[in-house]
């Protein structure tokens, strides 16, 4: 049945000074069909609200169109049923205050908008709540502090937990050392006992279960419902959990790659691992003949800060070193300890133990570089440092060299897996030895990745959490640290950034709070960050696929498996409601009930063309509602002015844009076409991580579409854009349309 | 989450505490965020980018802002400081005074009132630096997005603003309220200040002009700021040609701030990516005792250690000294990689000045260490500290952190509700 649309016309904030609003109602009750059209001179009043509720309420309408102010704005007063269609027009940002009043180019463009506005609405079908039954337990891959810590901290928050550790006993890597840094008052001490305590919490916590000696062999399924098949003891434990966090904690750098530092020419070149595993035991002395050491060596960033090992610093190993120094001053009063470093880094209040240190009348902290470590005969060592603030090189002696190795993520890289297996198979399966051997050598590249699976995830786009530099697998780790790229999967700990157990184990809460967030709001069916709320779902009318795979392989979140023959196999709760797949889909067969294809192709159907002769460009503009928008209505704040030739669509994501929108808009007539989305590349700003890239891939198919209907190239152009640059986009627009009127019109127009 | 479980209060609206709101929020939680000045945002609303992905900071703020529009869970209370609180975990009683806006929700920014306003006040927002009108909006994405009046900055008797709105959004008779809410947690997400660079005698701050400190930064190059992004020399408005930064401005110092801030290498190399920006030629010399960059902010150093203009120098500042007929500064400092001392002559000195906690106002329980640093989470149920007010730290830190004390707070939401 058609919907009743009621549409509300505001004349406050200059738009009815602005624009002749008669004009809007005629338009709204004419081809607009609207069931009741109203103008109140200030809508987001109580007494305007009114109105609206009272339609809504009495049934005079059943979905609303608001054209106001920007839907960034006013949000508490135009707060209806959250399932009632709603659809907000721009006029004030968007129109009243960034165009000349009372001209006509100016009224056209408001019944543009409210023309788009209509069609949307009228495309738009209501949400229906979805509640599945869910589970809400929280599975911790990993059991050292921070895995425990997310477990127990998570089951006081009253959710199941089960526990996953590879080796026989919790407690990983802390369980071994002699002492650790608080990172609370008092900060000039260590702490010396063990994690028992945490450890005992855990073991007899009633909501946690805990598997050790236990490999995950597969996790199949969608946040809220995901199959978890665990080995152990060659047996296979099921269970279903609702969200996960993997805290698989870190490795010591391959000290075998440190030979430049002289690891492996004499047992008395340690890594601080060995170290702190020798002074755990008791008694620190030399490998090589068991005698007490005189000097010791601290050699920073063996192998981080370095461009040829670890590229990052591992921002540990100054912390260590100097609870390692305290621990050589406690059995030799007498020691001389060195340290060489690039920079002391012991941020914050660790200031204090480095100030401690420094007092040591003999600990010296040398800043240099280390050419190289030299057994001397009969025994000893020496290092040659170069660049010392001391001028020129420096030979220093020691009994014991301790190398202070870098921490390296325990991830793995899904995606890298996932390249490795399909270049394994084309390097059998291709047709031309040249493919094969193309496949065989990227095979060789990733080789490293063979076997390297932690989570196993059963999912089309790899078996683990993708990585975004040097192994740590998060997406936005700036604004929203806790995010990865797959839904209701957070990393906690030393494979999220390297970091010390005292951070550690409270990353575990933040990766644990993400955890319940992401199983209450499944239990919901809502989308999580940065939809947050969200309950629209994508549907998939898959009798017309074709099965081109491109929406499995471009979702950024890796929400969508395949079957043998490549149709997509939705995970809607994996889903994060971004739109990319509708981008990427050439056949259309992606929607969602409040954004289609359809609904943004009826938008721009509504969008008048002038006559070529009237000499009025017609340009539509895709933007990303997230950045590219909130710029706009800030231009409009300031009544920045810009071309008026300009139709705003806004995107949830620029990667939802499908191109077969571009080609319509060219058949129609317009004029010149303009994409703007977030920045990508390294320092990617898009919240959907690829959104606006893959929006850029996809030009390359319009570039030849533009070819075939013989326009020129510079009809369309894909922009990068901050949210803090409205004046670069009111540029932009107005020299983007100065250009087009240099083209000239489409010469579609008038067919 | 039972619906009888009792609200988290954070207190401070920079984006720690939008954080740790948010989180418990989107998990179910009620929670009410106050904020002592009339917008959210904070600190970093005045920063022109991140480190190290030199990005807007409002691109983070508006997804959040969003999030909080789009969930009933959250109130948000501006202008608003914390009388007191009373109860245990679980079960408090906090008082909570709200200054008036003399703006009612109904402004719709229509900025008709600022066009009317006939006085001025110091624009605060920009430390200082120029002024606004006494109706004011910090940013221009500022929420919630509505003005607020600084009465004491109104001429006596003035109505200028409320005869121009015709929303009826002014109210010059709006009083001091007071709110009482039952809260079971409290989460102090009240961040830091810039140490007081003026009381670092040596290094010039406050007597001559072209010493300015690491948060003016942030304003010169915003494009919002006062000098609409171009980082001018406050002296005479000219392009500086040669910029000193000097770290540890206050930190690492017995005298000033013992711990170090954590934050102020990574915030000076971004400011030399804004210098490079701005000036392709230009000298930039970063004096600095360790660059103390952790993690993969390490990338950021080794970028800006291939700018061919730009030099690292190991040691301390001993002195800066100004040429009164250029407004130029002398900078005599350690070069400890040289063993001798170096002097040189700059257009433009940059303070890195160092992270104060912000206590005041914190009730009992929020126990300070001895650097004033609310260090406290997992010792005390019910009262958490989050983000900088805990520890020094740059933003990502503060999130993550606001993000756990967001779960210790749900989980006293969860026992509140098992309670009754």
């Amino acid at each position: 049945m058609d919907k009743k649309l009621g549409v509300y016309i505001c004349s406050g904030c200059s738009i009815g000074d602005s624009l002749d609003t008669g004009s809007l109602v005629k338009i709204a009750e004419g081809e607009g069909k609207a069931a009741c059209c109203r103008v109140h001179p200030f809508l987001c009043s109580r007494e305007g609200v009114d109105w609206i509720r009272k339609d809504l309420e009495d049934d005079t309408a059943d979905a609303v169109v608001i054209a106001a102010c920007s839907p960034r704005v006013k949000t508490d007063a135009f707060a209806f049923d959250p399932f009632t269609v709603m659809e907000r027009v721009n006029l004030r940002e968007h129109v009243a205050w960034c165009q000349k009043p009372r001209d006509e180019d100016t009224q056209m463009m408001a019944e543009d908008y409210l023309r788009m506005g209509i069609a949307k609405a009228r495309k738009m079908e209501k949400l229906i709540p979805v509640s599945e039954t869910i589970s809400k337990k929280i599975l911790v891959v990993g059991g050292g502090v921070t895995g425990m810590t997310a477990a127990k901290e998570s089951a006081d928050a009253g959710y199941e937990v089960l526990l996953v550790e590879r080796e026989a006993s919790l407690g990983g890597y802390v369980a071994g050392v002699k002492s650790r840094f608080p990172g609370h008052p008092p900060y000039a001490e260590t702490i010396h006992e063990g994690i028992r305590d945490t450890i005992d919490a855990v073991l007899y916590h009633s909501k946690i279960q805990v598997l050790t000696s236990a490999h995950i062999d597969k996790i199949q399924g969608q946040p809220g419902m995901f199959d978890v098949e665990i080995e152990v003891g060659g047996s296979i434990v099921r269970d279903r959990v609702g969200a996960i966090v993997q805290a698989t904690g870190w490795k010591p750098y391959d000290p075998s790659k440190l030979g430049h530092l002289g690891y492996g020419s004499s047992p008395d070149i340690v890594t601080n691992i060995e170290f702190e595993e020798m002074a755990a035991k008791g008694r620190i002395f030399r490998p090589s003949d068991g005698k007490p050491v005189g000097s010791v060596l601290f050699i920073q960033c063996a192998g981080s800060r370095d461009k040829a090992h670890l590229p990052y610093c591992s921002s540990v190993c100054c912390m260590t070193t100097l609870k390692q120094a305290g621990y050589i001053r406690e059995q030799n009063p007498d020691a001389k300890i060195y340290v060489v470093y690039k920079d002391i880094r012991t941020p914050g209040q660790y200031e204090k133990y480095y100030k401690a240190a420094q007092e040591d009348p003999l600990t010296f902290f040398t800043k240099g570089e280390v050419v190289s470590v030299e057994k001397k005969s009969p025994i000893g060592l020496a290092a040659t440092v170069a660049d010392t603030l001391l001028g020129g090189d420096i030979e220093i002696k020691a009994d014991l060299v301790v190398l202070a190795a870098g921490m390296v993520p325990n991830s793995a890289d899904g995606e890298a897996i996932r390249a490795l297996e399909d270049a394994e198979l084309k390097a059998r399966t291709s047709d031309s030895e040249k493919q094969r051997a193309e496949a065989a050598r990227k095979a060789e590249e990733l080789r490293r990745h063979k076997g390297t699976e932690i989570l196993n995830l059963a999912y089309r786009q790899g078996p683990d959490l993708p990585a975004l530099r040097y192994g740590f697998p998060d997406s936005h780790f700036i604004c929203f640290p806790y995010e990865t790229r797959r839904t209701a999967i957070y990393t906690a700990g030393a494979v999220r950034a390297p970091m010390d157990s005292a951070y550690a184990m409270e990353d575990a809460l933040g990766a644990a709070m993400k955890s319940i967030q992401s199983v209450e709001l499944a239990a919901q069916g809502q989308a999580v960050h940065p939809r947050a709320g969200d309950m629209s779902f994508p549907d998939f009318f898959l009798q017309r696929c074709t099965q081109c795979k491109r929406c499995t392989e471009e979702c950024p979140f890796g929400a969508i498996d395949e079957d043998e023959k490549g149709t997509p196999r939705p995970n809607p709760y994996r889903c994060r409601r971004c739109g990319v797949c509708l981008g990427a889909c050439p056949e259309r067969i992606i929607s969602f009930k409040n954004y289609s294809v359809d609904m943004i192709a009826s938008m721009i159907k509504a969008i008048g063309i002038p006559e070529e002769e009237e000499e009025k460009p017609r340009i539509l503009v895709f933007m990303c509602e997230n950045d590219a928008y909130p710029a706009l209505d800030i231009a409009g704040l300031r009544r920045l002015k810009y071309d008026a030739s300009v139709r705003v669509i806004p995107l949830r994501c620029l990667g939802s844009m499908n191109i077969v929108w571009i080609a319509d808009a060219l058949s129609r007539g317009f004029d010149g076409i303009l994409l703007i989305g977030c920045k990508f590349g390294d320092d990617y700003q898009c919240h959907f991580i690829k959104g606006s890239e893959l929006a850029d891939r996809r030009m390359e198919n319009v570039k030849e579409t533009l070819q075939r209907l013989q326009l020129e190239s510079e009809r369309l152009r894909l922009t990068q854009l901050s949210i803090n640059e409205p004046d670069k986009l009111a540029n932009l627009i107005n020299e983007f349309a100065d250009q087009i009127r240099e083209i000239g019109p489409n010469p579609y127009k008038d067919m | 989450m039972d619906e009888n479980a009792k609200p988290v209060l954070v207190i401070g609206g920079g984006i720690a505490g939008i954080t740790s709101a948010l989180e418990a929020a989107e998990a179910g939680c009620h929670v009410v965020l106050m904020e002592k000045s009339a917008f959210l945002g904070g600190r970093v609303a005045r920063m022109y980018q991140y480190f190290p992905k030199l990005c807007p900071p409002t691109c983070g703020l508006e997804i959040n802002y969003r999030r909080i529009k789009n969930n009933p869970r959250i109130t948000v209370l501006t202008l608003a400081q914390l009388e007191s609180l009373t109860g245990t975990p679980g079960d408090y009683e906090a008082t909570i005074k709200i200054s008036p806006r003399f703006i009612r929700n109904s402004c719709t920014l229509c900025s008709a009132c600022v066009d009317a306003c006939p006085s001025e006040r110091p624009d605060e927002f920009n430390y200082g630096i120029g002024k606004t009108k006494a109706v004011y909006l910090d940013y221009a994405m500022a929420f919630p997005a509505m003005y607020a009046i600084e009465r004491s900055a109104c001429k006596e008797g003035c109505r200028a603003c409320a005869d121009a709105c015709i929303y009826d959004a002014v109210d010059l008779t709006q009083k001091e309220e007071k709110k009482t809410v039952q809260v079971s947690a409290v989460i102090a997400a009240t961040g830091w200040a810039p140490y007081d660079a003026a009381r670092i005698q040596n290094l010039g701050f406050g007597s001559f002009k072209n010493v300015i400190t690491n948060v003016v930064m942030e304003r010169l190059a915003a494009p919002e700021g006062p000098t609409a992004g171009r980082i001018l020399r406050p002296s005479d408005g000219k392009e500086p040609r040669s910029i000193a930064f000097v770290q540890c401005a206050g930190s690492r110092d017995e005298n000033h701030l013992p711990y170090c801030s954590a934050v102020c290498c990574a915030a000076s190399f971004k400011h030399a990516n804004y210098v490079r920006a701005q000036y392709p030629d230009a000298d930039i010399a970063i004096f600095y005792i360790d660059r103390r960059v952790p993690g993969r902010l390490e990338d950021f150093l080794q970028k800006l250690g291939e700018d061919e203009k730009t030099r690292f120098n190991k040691g301390k500042i001993a002195k800066v000294e100004e040429d009164p007929a250029t407004g130029s500064l002398k900078v005599t400092a350690e070069d400890a990689i040289r063993g001798d001392r170096t002097e040189q002559t700059f257009d433009l000195v940059v303070l890195a000045t160092g992270i104060v906690p912000q206590t005041d106002g914190l009730p009992p329980g929020f126990e300070p260490d001895e650097f004033r640093f609310i260090n406290n989470r997992m010792e005390k149920p019910g009262l958490y500290a989050a983000g900088c007010v805990r520890r020094p730290g740059e933003v990502s830190a503060a999130l993550a952190d606001a993000t756990g004390a967001a779960l210790k707070a749900f989980q006293c939401a969860v026992r509140s509700a098992r309670h009754g």
